[in-house]
């Protein structure tokens, strides 16, 4: 055979990616305007973690997947704090008519 | 190589193209709705990947609640605040977005080296396979039975602060009575507490028809 590619996927292939997802959410979490899109980078993110902890789960923990019971309540939290995140902006868009994350400035000095 | 590995090889590739390619367009594109579909994308392909671990109840976890309810969810959201509003430009934009890039490209490569260089303890034991399932559910009863519990004590408390957090005060109609409420007390519900008035007169905020 010609090419040499690995007769398996790697696991450092899933960490990669993890990395990938994880610093693409934090770029946008800094750098979103919009403060709907800041909660859906937060989704990001916690996806790119729950990759790495079901990657790990797979590889070094075959047995007692202890990553993914830990992926499950990770996934329980992003749904409780979705929910409360989009409850406090439909109220902070109802008090101040903006998403605009710069002009959410009430407590800066 | 047998066929099976070629077939992983392949949906692996696959999902990450989906996955990187819809992560940068969640954060990148001008339009949200946009984003927030390319997020169910994203959210799909991630649950594609846990199946390429062998995972399939979390897959199916994921799917269910990420893509069936979060992403709803986010979509309500847009639904209900979607007003079109000029954004105040910035001073010194460009930079920032830079220097928030450049932490997070060394962010990135750390985290890649921690990945590339760390020798991990492979091969481990083999996988379970479709007794994962079995398995979680034995976790989730023994010795994670309390976490399990307070899980569910968290998303009441979620339900109950999101409802609220969201809720408007004031009825239109008196509960007991039946009567129209006082009309003044819903106009004064309707007025927004927190505008400040040198940003109203800015033309930069002038609201859409």
């Amino acid at each position: 055979m010609s090419l040499n590619f690995p007769t398996e996927i790697p696991l450092q292939a899933y960490l990669v990616l993890a990395a990938v997802l994880f610093c693409t959410g934090v770029w946008g979490l800094i750098n979103s305007r919009n403060a709907v899109r800041v909660l859906m980078s937060i989704e990001l993110m916690l996806n790119g973690v729950n990759i790495n902890l079901m990657a790990f789960s797979s590889y070094l923990d075959g047995q007692l997947i202890r990553g993914q019971v830990f992926a499950i309540f990770v996934i329980t939290v992003a749904a409780a704090e979705a929910a409360v995140g989009l409850a406090i902006l439909l109220s902070l868009y109802r008090n101040r008519e903006t998403v605009d994350m710069e002009r959410f400035n009430l407590l800066r000095w | 190589m047998t066929i099976a590995s070629i077939a992983q090889l392949i949906s692996f590739a696959a999902l990450s193209i989906t996955l990187v390619l819809g992560a940068l367009g969640v954060v990148l594109l001008p339009n949200i709705v946009y984003s927030a579909f390319l997020l169910g994308g994203v959210f799909l392909s991630v649950a594609g990947l846990y199946l390429l671990l062998n995972a399939s109840f979390v897959a199916a976890a994921q799917v269910l609640v990420y893509v069936g309810a979060v992403n709803v969810l986010i979509l309500f959201a847009i639904m209900l605040v979607n007003k079109k509003e000029t954004l105040a430009a910035i001073p010194g934009l460009a930079l920032r977005r830079v220097l928030s890039g450049a932490v997070c490209a060394g962010l990135f490569a750390l985290l890649l080296r921690v990945a590339l260089t760390t020798h991990w303890a492979l091969p481990g034991p083999t996988p379970l396979g479709d007794d994962a399932t079995i398995r979680i559910g034995e976790h989730l009863f023994s010795d994670y039975l309390l976490p399990f519990e307070l899980a569910s004590v968290l998303l009441l408390m979620a339900m109950i602060g999101a409802i609220v957090l969201a809720r408007r005060d004031v009825l239109s109609s008196d509960v007991i009575t039946g009567q129209p409420a006082d009309q003044g007390l819903i106009e004064k519900e309707r007025i927004p507490l927190l505008l400040d008035k040198a940003a109203l007169e800015s033309p930069l905020l002038e609201k859409t028809p």
